[in-house]
């Protein structure tokens, strides 16, 4: 199988997240595409500085959560009235308000398994995946920004280095992985 | 960051040796011992714990019949265990949930260990229906499944069809909360691990985390998604158990008042349970820095509040039973306070309404002993509260002749205490394997809240003539970086 994903990188380490941030919008008006940032928790303000868009996360529980909802209420509805109507001391066949815990629990439900499981999907986790671990201290104490190198000359190379530096990183390091290595 | 945080405020983090690099190191350090303390405690609860299994084994084997329920009384330790533990599951949700749409900084320190302690005392809980039940293998049916007797379908007229479904929701939510949240903290264990094996493990259990821009993203839009959606659903499972009493036609258990006030209950005792783990845990894993007093009192806080509206509910009970001119309703709250379960009806508003008023004092709500005392109390005080509700207004009935009284077997005390070794058992586990404290979330603060960041402003705010009032913006990036270690 042929990866179309780079693996050689150079890997720029900060220690502090605010002058990781400005690092982040200076490097980015050079003009310079960074590849990846890993921090050790999430940092405010963070995706606004890399330019992401918002997620679309809350959109797909919302959906989920909506499936839920007409789940319980069309079965519900399915089982009194029409699959087996039972008189239960002369109340009604259709007990809406009856309905309306297990409606509310089915949406809950709905909603929080297919959120997480588009999480996980979305965010490639699952259990035994092996990740490319860039630097093993940004789980720790330390800010990445992560740059393709794959296509660079040296001069670009050593520029992103230098700019790096300037910008704070307490330290700037190549890393290379094998053809398909973690992914 | 951007984040404005009063100056006055004491900081989550103490200890002004601290940055991120030795934050990593004290929250991941239980995880890479074993005390002995730890494993006396441990062998302990695994025994109480088999005993448990032990209990729940006669049960099914001889019947019900071995625990003491009557004709009269056929609801008593196993429902009252149940409301017990379910209301002790909710301070994990309230913490995590609650406090995180109110933006409250201090729930850092603790929501870990208080949603381990939901999912436990959630899976104690649910014990107890099921093997009431009698023939447990048949429990799936409480489910609406399909099957060849018809179909006969459950009543979805029924509360307590309706708490199948609430504690179930409940559990699985749970358990989706607690742990996408641990997810980025087992791949910090990963990284730092020396053992291949430990290494192997700990990357399954992170399911393969890195922690990129985009994750974080989406865990951070994912963390808010699920508390929205656990702060209704916390509400409703306490709502839901009340309606298993509200909608019968007990006098005692006939108030509409329930809802809330067993909301406000199950919020009172599960901060009293996390009190009680926290203070041993902090003890036994040198967490004082990362759980501080001013956590404490903000839980005792709590704690005084929701005590006190348990406390209104009460008298509020009290006097609508007067109020309403019913002999059985009167009767029901006369026979509670002075019938033969006198001493039951005692134990609950000393230890519910009475001790927990010492928290409106200061230096108690502050102190470590009082806080573990009080917060012992307030354990039994509420079950002592789901003791009096269902067993009080079940032993005299409508029938003079069928009065009863309930006393437990020797099973019935296997399987609650039994219940309480299963659940610290657990939580040992958790609290050897897994960190204890949210690692990501605490670093997260630790720029606003801790003592090291609150000792740099107030630095740069003297050197830079304080213009600002305080506010820490992206100005204070300078003076910040040049002498920080981190």
């Amino acid at each position: 199988m042929e990866s179309a994903e780079p693996n050689k990188f150079v890997v720029g380490l900060w220690d502090h997240e605010e002058v990781y941030l400005h690092a982040i919008a200076h490097i980015r008006a050079k003009g310079i595409a960074i590849y990846e940032s890993l921090t050790p928790f999430p940092v405010h303000g963070l995706e606004n500085a890399l330019g992401y868009r918002e997620t679309r996360l809350h959109t797909a529980g919302f959906i989920f959560g909506a499936t839920g909802t007409t789940l319980a209420l069309t079965f519900m509805t399915w089982v009194m009235t029409y699959n087996y109507p039972l008189n239960v001391g002369g109340k009604p066949y259709w007990p809406l308000p009856s309905f309306i815990p297990i409606t509310f629990e089915l949406t809950v439900l709905f909603s929080a398994w297919g959120m997480t499981l588009t999480y996980l999907v979305r965010n490639r986790l699952w259990p035994g995946r092996v990740p490319r671990i860039f630097d093993k201290r940004t789980t720790d104490d330390r800010f990445a920004l992560v740059f393709d190198a794959e296509k660079l000359s040296d001069d670009e190379l050593n520029a992103i280095r230098s700019i790096c530096k300037t910008e704070g990183a307490v330290e700037v390091k190549d890393k290379v992985f094998a053809e398909n290595e973690g992914l | 960051m951007h984040a404005y945080e009063s100056e006055f405020r004491e900081p989550l983090i103490n200890g002004l040796d601290k940055n991120y690099t030795k934050i990593t190191d004290d929250l991941v350090a239980p995880t890479e011992r074993i005390t002995p303390m730890w494993l006396i405690a441990t062998l302990i609860t695994g025994a109480g714990a088999c005993f448990f299994v032990f209990c729940l084994t006669w049960t099914v084997w001889f019947g019900i019949g071995t625990w003491g329920l009557n004709k009269t009384i056929g609801w008593a330790w196993d429902i009252t265990n149940f409301v017990w533990w379910i209301g002790i599951g909710h301070a994990g949700t309230l913490i995590s949930a609650i406090l995180l749409l109110f933006r409250q900084r201090y729930r850092t320190g603790i929501n870990r260990a208080a949603e381990a302690m939901t999912i436990f005392a959630v899976i104690c809980a649910g014990m107890f229906p099921i093997f009431h039940m009698g023939r447990v293998w048949d429990a799936p049916f409480i489910f609406p499944i399909p099957n060849t007797r018809g179909p006969v379908w459950v009543n979805f007229n029924s509360p307590l069809l309706w708490d199948v479904f609430a504690i179930s929701t409940y559990f699985s939510v749970s358990l989706l909360f607690w742990y996408s949240g641990l997810m980025p903290d087992f791949g910090t264990i990963r990284d730092r691990s020396k053992g291949k094996l430990r290494k192997w493990i700990y990357n399954i259990l992170s399911f393969g985390w890195q922690g990129t821009a985009k994750q974080w993203q989406r865990f951070e839009s994912l963390s808010l998604v699920l508390a929205g959606l656990s702060t209704p659903l916390v509400l409703s499972v306490h709502t839901i158990v009340s309606f298993d009493f509200a909608t019968s036609v007990i006098p005692g258990w006939h108030t509409t008042i329930f809802p809330p006030y067993f909301v406000a209950g199950a919020i009172f005792s599960g901060f009293a349970m996390v009190e009680t783990l926290m203070l041993i845990s902090r003890k036994m894993f040198s967490l004082e820095d990362y759980i501080t007093i001013n956590h404490i009192e903000s839980m005792n806080k709590i704690i005084v509040l929701t005590g006190s509206i348990v406390g209104i509910a009460y008298l509020t009970e009290l006097f609508i039973a007067w109020y309403s001119g019913f002999m059985y309703e009167q009767f029901a709250f006369y026979n509670r306070i002075l019938g033969k379960y006198f001493w039951a009806y005692t134990i609950m508003m000393t230890c519910n309404v009475v001790t927990p008023q010492f928290y409106w004092i200061k230096s108690i709500r502050r102190n470590l002993y009082w806080t573990f005392a009080l917060s012992i109390f307030v354990n039994i005080g509420m079950w002592f509260e789901r003791f009096v509700i269902i067993v009080t207004s079940l032993a005299d009935d409508y029938l003079p002749s069928s009065w009863n009284y309930f006393s437990p077997t020797w099973v019935d005390w296997g399987i609650y205490l039994g219940s309480i070794s299963v659940f610290l058992f657990l939580f040992l586990l958790f609290s050897r394997f897994f960190p204890t404290i949210a690692i990501a979330e605490v670093k997260a603060i630790f720029r606003i809240s801790s003592e090291v960041a609150k000792v740099e402003r107030a630095k740069a705010a003297n050197s830079s003539t304080a213009s600002n009032g305080g506010f820490v913006g992206l100005q204070s990036v300078g003076p910040l970086n040049k002498d920080d270690k981190n």
